[in-house]
């Protein structure tokens, strides 16, 4: 096989990310790359939960439609993801949820319930029912007791069926691996990757436990790819965290929300590494959590915040006040299902434009966006160059699909980027104001830490003269305003192009991506010959892109309902879009359904605007 | 550096509040302070919100940072502990820190910040022309009110008490000698340190003007209380000085106090940063990144 995806689902809570952590290990040990996605509830324990492992022969960075096995580690799982097996794929599930209806899955919503109702022809169909409709798809359904095993295995081991209870997660993966054939010396190797001590000897004797059972023969067989050590797998908001760090980030604040929560607590637990101890801040709101950023950034440290949707709306004033002071700052925005709270724990880039343009007047920002875990790390340093080089609000934006994705890649990829470029005052002899926003062609003053000896000046969120005084003077506003806003020219005339956008493959139907739609589209330019791909990595300001998109016919992909990338490209180039290909409702775009959306487009029947609408 | 005379803390820039108004004490008791405690302008950083108390950092010869509207607290939070040497002081009025940023109040005192934040209460929004601010009480109705305040007052020592500052105080815009005293215990008070200071506002608060208040403040300390909360109270001990400090702190109408109320030893949010970044505050963000990252250390969790 090239290629393989297996997805495990259950309770929130129950360990299944321990166990696509464990799968997933366990295979890059077996030499494949890897990538994980990770689809849960904002909720803490109980609601549905599920993750796909995808296997590659080469770098993994977008995922299918449906997959080839699946571990259904409840009822649930059976009920919620029955077509989402591809025919020839395996079901794991346990035997006593057969007794189960859909009427007695109290997490299962009401429009799933009605859906299955409607296709069996009856108010409550049986997951006996449903099981055999796995079948007659083509997929072979394998009762697997996880429990039983457990227990047998307890009995076998003489320990406690309570603690081999606790090691389901291990069992689903072995039986799993053990199933597909593929040896048991790398799960091995990825248990010690997971767990010490006494768990980890419980886990083995677990895990060899299961490989003695027999099992039937499938006609899925997964080999070894014969592993290469140097590789690292991580998440988006651990990549991006990471990249903080190289970047020199010193002080770090936030207000607990999914999904960005993750990259601060990372930063928190890790202060004890050389270089990396980061003040970080957990802040009675996003308003102090942007404020408080400011503040530090003022006296010379590297600073940044990371939000989601309402938090980051409740950043829009603080952040127009480091435009106005001209402090470095950057926004680490893991973008989710909006409007409102909308979606916590879903993925969107429905704040591409609100990135750009949020908050009231105006001031020079930079927004740059990560389409993969490599991006994350990178494009964190990035900002942080950005921000001190340009004395103003840098935002990175992520998503909630990338902050929960882990990708296996080459250590060596994660490297630091030189961090320099930025303008500082050398301290005087003296006592005396200074002129933090003294005269520059390029807009950029040099930064006066607060502490600077020899001096001192004033900052104001007002319209402010030369030493920082607050001014109405028509004349000073224009100078000022227009010393700002040049930061925006150098900028982009600065910032090297392969930073600003790459044309992965020009084409005369030509796709535009930001973000995470990146690795989907660039393993479906394998499938779409003629079809080009320009991913942009700036946002703003935007680059210049026109004359590539002369005489294209335009698409673009991203995750959002109105198109706003296209929106935003028509702005900016004044070239149509033909195409827009969307996605709003929470879950990222296949491979599959980029393929098919662009395939239509190639044939001429898709339409201007076509909504993508897959996913559990 | 040279020795300052108290004209060197004076900024050239003029106030451009209203003849009379209280903010003119307040000014010079904080110009005075930092002279007596001869600060090092290059070392000391006054951080304001937004209104017309806001203003006093630019008449100010010291590092001067004027925020947004309530959130002078975060901002002035994040550069000391980012930079720990810097005296820090932060200023703002009723409205601003009790109305807009009375979150940050709050989360503030839990934290115990190294820091003074002097708060001028005039009981109005001066620069909108007047409103009620979140001092004023219930049904009092200043001149530019058209009707009676129908929104009842915090007591902002209460406030600070529940929320953990370490040192409170109530000081008088027009005893500039007793304020310049209080801010000096303030500043250097180990702790955030919270200074509330009765302030006419001759333009909109005719209800309580300096006639008013000649009347009825009295000093706290020349009646014997003693604000100082040393460690290892019993609870007995503990209950009493609380109940002590809630009398006086809630006392309003005959008789007002002023002077210093609460006075704790408690560990500062510096020292608690210690526990997860143990060279803190010797090594301290606003120095940058002093040596390589262990990247290869940090990236062995994600090996395969």
């Amino acid at each position: 096989m090239e290629e393989f995806t297996w997805r495990v689902g259950g309770p929130q809570g129950g360990g299944i990310e321990t166990a696509a952590t464990l799968f997933a290990r366990a295979v890059a040990k077996g030499g494949w790359w890897v990538a994980t996605k990770r689809e849960y509830h904002s909720n803490i324990m109980g609601r549905h939960s599920y993750l796909d492992v995808r296997l590659g022969r080469k770098p993994v960075g977008a995922f299918r439609d449906r997959v080839d096995f699946l571990v259904a580690l409840d009822g649930e799982t059976l009920a919620r993801h029955l077509g989402e097996v591809r025919p020839g794929g395996v079901l794991l599930y346990d035997p006593k949820v057969l007794d189960l209806s859909v009427h007695k899955l109290p997490m299962l919503d009401h429009r799933v319930q009605e859906a299955l109702a409607e296709r069996f022809g009856k108010g409550d169909p049986s997951l006996k029912e449903i099981l055999a409709a796995y079948a007659e798809a083509g997929v072979q359904p394998l009762p697997y007791p996880y429990e039983e095993v457990a227990d047998r295995i307890g009995a076998e081991l003489g320990v406690p069926s309570l603690q081999t209870r606790r090691t389901l997660n291990t069992i689903a993966v072995a039986a799993s691996l053990h199933l597909l054939g593929f040896p048991l010396e790398p799960l091995l190797e990825a248990l010690a990757l997971q767990f010490r001590g006494k768990v980890l000897e419980l886990n083995e004797k677990v895990a060899q436990a299961v490989y003695r059972e027999e099992v039937p023969r499938l006609s899925l067989s997964l080999r070894l790819n014969g592993y290469e050590p140097g590789r690292v797998y991580l998440t988006g908001a651990q990549a991006a965290a990471l990249g903080k760090l190289a970047g020199g980030l010193r002080f770090q604040t936030y207000y607990p929300i999914s999904p960005a929560t993750d990259e601060s607590v990372y930063l928190e637990a890790h202060t004890n590494f050389q270089g990396a101890d980061v003040a970080v801040v957990q802040t009675e709101d996003e308003i102090a959590a942007v404020t408080m950023a400011i503040g530090a950034a003022l006296t010379g440290a590297r600073a940044a915040t990371a939000t989601s949707g309402p938090g980051f709306s409740l950043m829009a004033e603080g952040m127009g006040f480091a435009g106005m002071i001209e402090a470095p700052l950057v926004v680490t925005l893991y973008q989710r299902g909006g409007p409102s709270t909308g979606l916590p724990t879903r993925t969107e880039q429905g704040d591409l434009l609100f990135a750009i343009r949020g908050g009231h007047g105006e001031y020079p920002r930079l927004v740059l966006a990560s389409g993969d875990i490599l991006d994350a790390f990178l494009d964190a340093q990035k900002a942080l160059a950005w921000a001190w080089r340009y004395q103003t609000v840098v935002v990175h934006l992520l998503d909630k699909f990338l902050a929960s994705m882990a990708q296996s890649l080459p250590k060596e990829a994660l490297t630091p980027l030189p961090q320099n470029g930025e303008k500082r005052l050398a301290p005087r002899e003296g006592f005396g104001p200074y002129e933090r926003y003294a005269p520059a062609e390029d807009g950029i003053s040099p930064f006066i830490p607060l502490g600077t000896p020899g001096g001192f000046y004033w900052m104001t969120s007002d319209e402010h003269d030369l030493e920082g005084h607050i001014t109405e003077d028509p004349v000073l506003r224009e100078y000022q305003m227009e010393k700002r806003m040049e930061k925006l020219r150098t900028a982009r005339r600065e910032i090297p192009l392969e930073d600003q956008y790459t044309l992965y493959r020009d084409g005369d139907v030509l796709v535009l991506g930001f973000g995470t739609v990146k690795g989907t589209l660039l393993e479906a330019l394998d499938h779409l010959p003629g079809v080009g791909y320009l991913h942009l990595k700036l946002l703003w300001p935007f680059p210049e892109i026109g004359p590539l998109l002369e005489g294209k016919r335009l698409v673009t992909v991203e995750h959002n309902y109105s198109g706003q990338l296209a929106d935003l490209v028509q702005q900016e180039t004044l070239k149509k879009v033909h195409h827009r290909v969307v996605k709003y409702n929470g879950r990222p775009i296949t491979l599959d359904e980029a393929v098919e959306a662009l395939k239509a487009v190639l044939a001429g029947t898709a339409p201007e605007r076509l909504v993508l609408r897959k996913g559990v | 550096m040279v020795e300052l005379k108290l004209q060197d803390y004076k900024a050239e820039k003029q106030p451009d509040w209203c003849p009379g108004c209280g903010d003119y004490g307040i000014l010079s008791a904080l110009q005075m302070a930092l002279f007596e405690l001869k600060k090092n302008p290059s070392q000391t950083v006054v951080f304001s919100g937004i209104g017309c108390s806001a203003k006093t950092p630019h008449y100010l010869n010291v590092y001067g940072v004027h925020t947004l509207h309530g959130r002078v607290l975060p901002v002035a939070q994040g550069a000391k502990l980012a930079n720990p040497h810097l005296t820090v002081v932060a200023v703002g009025g009723d409205g601003d820190g009790l109305g807009i940023g009375a979150g940050h109040f709050v989360a503030s005192g839990r934290r115990n910040v190294d820091m003074l934040y002097i708060l001028y209460d005039n009981e109005v929004y001066g620069l909108t022309k007047g409103q009620a601010g979140p001092t004023l009480g219930l049904g009092e109705k200043t001149k530019s009110l058209p009707k009676p305040n129908p929104q009842g007052r915090i007591n902002p020592l209460l406030l600070a008490f529940a929320a953990g500052y370490t040192w409170i105080a109530r000081g008088y815009a027009y005893d500039v000698k007793g304020l310049k005293e209080l801010i000096k215990e303030g500043i250097t008070h180990k702790g955030l340190a919270f200074l509330h200071v009765l302030q006419p506002c001759p333009t909109y608060n005719d209800l309580h003007t300096k006639e008013w208040f000649a009347l009825r403040l009295y000093k706290l300390q020349e009646e014997g209380y003693d604000p100082y909360v040393p460690e290892g109270l019993s609870p007995e001990e503990l209950d009493q000085k609380m109940a002590k400090f809630q009398e006086k702190a809630a006392e309003w109408g005959e008789r007002i106090p002023t002077g210093v109320f609460w006075k704790a030893e408690v560990p500062t949010f510096e020292e608690r940063l210690k526990a997860y970044l143990p060279r803190y505050p010797e090594v301290y963000p606003a120095l940058g990144q002093k040596e390589a990252l262990d990247l290869e250390g940090l990236l062995k969790e994600f090996a395969l």
